[in-house]
């Protein structure tokens, strides 16, 4: 089954929300949290979700709705 | 030759072969290049350094190839500028300028790192290269794989400026112009160079070629006469240059050629687009990813791959980081041309622009032997320069209204 390793990275007036909950539960992804540091003024998780390809895109879509800033694990490759 | 060890997760240590692979399965961290330097250091010395070719290649053994078939013959080896003139004119009684806007093929300090990309990618066996890149990157990957006879693509947005897209045409590279914005190149490249077997330079080949950075701290060193500088400027992007340069100092020193690294870490980034020089002078050891809006394009990098780590680096080095305005950067490239010479691209006057401020505030001192670095060259960016060096004067085609324009007696001298 397809799988995407992201790195999420939430702003600050996100951090209490339980937003990998909610990604879980809205689409069909497993999501499974590598690496991650959360403290009062920063959150970020290294993430791999799992599912379908479209389900996938809708979670990342979903991420992004919430106001989380995903990029792919490389973080910015273009140089 | 074959000195790796092995890759090794820079957070969670896990081991791997020295194949193309870049992330941990374990943890997810990035991967880095680990070296057995006891056994180099029986066979490393001074002499074999000076002894071998004048290119990065003649540190083979501390990059991470096989060798002996190096491609990228040329890179390296670019001069050490004594800077007396922008030394007098900052303040600076030891300042040099290492000048990678000559670097061969391609003028940028890109030639080292793709040079050591591809030697490993066709050491691995990959008969295709690739990367992602809105310039220097893709000028010098395009430009190795013509002269490797490999196949070549090169993503780029949709929108870049015709100049740039020719620098890469030229070579006949498969350019691949992506409809879309930076962050859907960014995901895009990532998924392609996990479907497709190719040797992604900065993707699955990135443990190697963030290697040959290193040679930028080599050549300083050796081109000083064996000593280290006091303080380095370095411009940022992803923040991977500069922490090479620290691991290349302190390798030098792990084999022996050196005593001792005392050298402070300067880094240096554009204001609109600086998330590792606003987090260290707020004093955190986390960045905020931004979205870029400065004319030095080289470095606009907005969640750079290895800002944790270059502020780590320049922590551990005692050394600062700042950052400059357009304007800044632009005042900065027409100080260096004008005092030494070099005409660098924008990530030249970020360089000079911030080693002028670190002069100024007093963290980088008069007696400092300092070294920035300029790592591409300005014939790259003209375009923002173009109206700041105003307009050649125009006279008629006589030797009065030249000599009148000049205010020139006739046996000369005067000036305009």
């Amino acid at each position: 089954m397809p799988n995407v390793k992201v790195h999420v990275q939430f702003p600050e007036n996100k951090i209490k929300e339980p937003i990998i909950y909610q990604i879980g539960h809205e689409f069909k992804v497993v999501t499974n949290v590598r690496r991650a540091d959360v403290r009062e003024t920063t959150g970020w998780m290294d993430l791999e979700l799992t599912g379908d390809s479209t389900e996938i895109d809708r979670a990342i879509a979903g991420l992004r709705k919430k106001g989380v800033i995903v990029d792919p694990i490389e973080l910015n490759v273009v140089e | 030759m074959a000195t790796m060890k092995a890759l090794v997760c820079r957070e969670c240590g896990k081991e791997y072969p020295t194949k193309a692979i870049h992330v941990c399965e374990m943890c997810f961290g990035p991967l880095e290049v680990k070296y057995s330097y006891e056994e180099i250091k029986k066979s490393i010395s001074r002499k074999k350094i000076q002894d071998g070719p004048h290119s990065i290649w003649r540190y083979a053994d501390l990059l991470p190839v096989e060798g002996p078939n190096f491609l990228g013959p040329h890179a390296g080896m670019t001069p050490l500028v004594r800077a007396k003139n922008l030394g007098a004119y900052l303040g600076l009684d030891e300042l040099y300028i290492k000048n990678d806007t000559v670097n061969h093929p391609t003028l940028s300090f890109k030639d080292r790192v793709v040079a050591v990309a591809i030697t490993r990618a066709r050491e691995l066996g990959f008969e295709t290269i690739a990367c992602a890149s809105t310039g220097n990157l893709a000028n010098s990957v395009a430009a190795h794989a013509a002269a490797a006879g490999m196949r070549c693509y090169v993503f780029i947005p949709g929108d870049l400026e015709a100049a740039k897209v020719l620098g890469n045409l030229i070579y006949k590279p498969n350019v691949v112009e992506i409809e879309g914005n930076y962050d859907d190149v960014n995901r895009l490249c990532s998924e392609i160079a996990g479907e497709h077997g190719w040797a992604f330079v900065n993707i699955n080949i990135r443990p190697y070629y963030a290697e040959g950075s290193k040679t930028l701290a080599f050549e300083t060193v050796e081109q000083l006469g064996w000593r280290t500088p006091d303080q380095v400027v370095i411009p940022m992007a992803s923040g991977s240059l500069l922490t090479k340069i620290w691991k290349g100092l302190h390798e030098m020193k792990y084999v022996g050629l050196i005593d001792e690294v005392k050298t402070r870490i300067n880094g240096a980034q554009a204001e609109g687009c600086s998330p590792i020089s606003t987090a260290f002078k707020a004093g955190r050891d986390f960045f905020k990813p931004v979205k870029p809006k400065t004319i030095a394009k080289s470095l606009a990098i907005g969640n750079p791959a290895d800002g944790y780590y270059a502020l780590k680096a320049t922590a551990e080095s005692k050394g600062s980081m700042d950052m400059v305005t357009d304007d800044e950067v632009v005042e900065g490239i027409k100080l260096l041309a004008q005092t030494e010479g070099i005409f660098a691209e924008t990530a030249g006057g970020v360089t000079i622009g911030v080693l002028q401020k670190m002069v100024k505030n007093g963290t980088i001192k008069k007696g400092d032997l300092t070294v920035a670095y300029i790592t591409g060259n300005g014939l790259k960016t003209q375009e923002a320069v173009i109206d700041a060096v105003g307009r050649p004067v125009r006279i008629q085609p006589s030797l009065v209204a030249f000599e009148k324009t000049f205010k020139m007696g006739k046996n000369g001298g005067g000036d305009s």
